[in-house]
């Protein structure tokens, strides 16, 4: 990876999602980057801000949905004088293929990135099946 | 801040708050060096000011601060790593030197500056000099 290029900014993108929320606030999408190898497909997404206690990953026929909330009250007593970016929850959810042995997802968040570690199924074996 | 009722007034309030001062020009005098990354946000707690960046995945060991007179400045190396042989389905992260320095309209206590690095979240606390506090001037 060449790390010697400067970094560009983006503007966050903002969840739209097709129902309407009963709630107010806004809803943004984590950047994430999905790779593979030989034993596990992994998702690494970008939530700044989330703690451990607010992240919640759950999965539910077959659609992996990660929700990552913010402590406003690190913001507390402080009033904006200049804002470049807003702050608010993440949520992205992902469909997963059978390919995927879902008992053994794991995930660890570390300086706000998510990594989901998601292990392929072994293959059944070939079998021959015998005939009466 | 207003009294905050409900939980969800939190997060609607702040974003609004947010958002209203997206225009402001409070920084834009001064030289800015070279990178316009991290966004930055900057808030103000009493007299004191505090920087809020957002690094995610950036390390304390890559990150490099420097604060002289009035202006700060944030660099280091943002890096995203993948397995050798790992074929990539999706990249949408962004990885590569940054370099921001931005010059404060106000005067800050250097050796007072403390700064913090949480769940990819850099917060800088600068400390107001003290001959730049404003003075309350009592009416006779």
């Amino acid at each position: 990876m060449t790390e010697t290029h400067e970094l560009a900014v983006r503007d966050k993108k903002e969840l739209v999602s097709k129902e309407e929320k009963t709630v107010p606030g806004r809803f943004y999408v984590p950047y994430a980057d999905i790779y593979e190898t030989d034993d596990a497909l992994t998702v690494a997404m970008e939530m700044a801000g989330v703690e451990k206690k607010d992240l919640s990953v759950a999965l539910e026929s077959d659609v992996l949905r990660v929700e990552g909330r913010i402590d406003f009250s690190r913001y507390e007593g402080m009033e904006p004088v200049y804002t470049e970016y807003n702050v608010g929850p993440y949520a992205r959810s992902f469909a997963l293929s059978s390919k995927i042995d879902q008992e053994k997802i794991s995930a660890q968040l570390e300086d706000g990135v998510l990594t989901l570690t998601l292990p392929k199924a072994k293959q059944a074996p070939p079998r021959r099946i015998a005939i009466d | 801040m207003p009294m905050i009722m409900d939980p969800f007034d939190a997060l609607s309030s702040l974003q609004q708050a947010l958002d209203a001062f997206r225009e402001s020009d409070w920084l834009t005098t001064g030289p800015s060096g070279g990178g316009a990354y991290p966004l930055l946000n900057v808030f103000r707690k009493g007299d004191d000011f505090v920087v809020v960046a957002e690094i995610p995945g950036v390390k304390k060991s890559d990150l490099e601060i420097e604060v002289k007179g009035n202006t700060i400045r944030l660099a280091g190396t943002k890096s995203v790593a993948y397995p050798e042989n790992a074929s990539l389905h999706r990249r949408e992260r962004l990885a590569g030197r940054f370099d921001r320095a931005v010059t404060l309209p106000v005067e800050i206590d250097a050796d007072g500056v403390k700064a913090e690095c949480r769940d990819g979240v850099l917060a800088l606390f600068l400390p107001r000099a003290e001959r730049d506090k404003p003075k309350s001037i009592p009416v006779a």
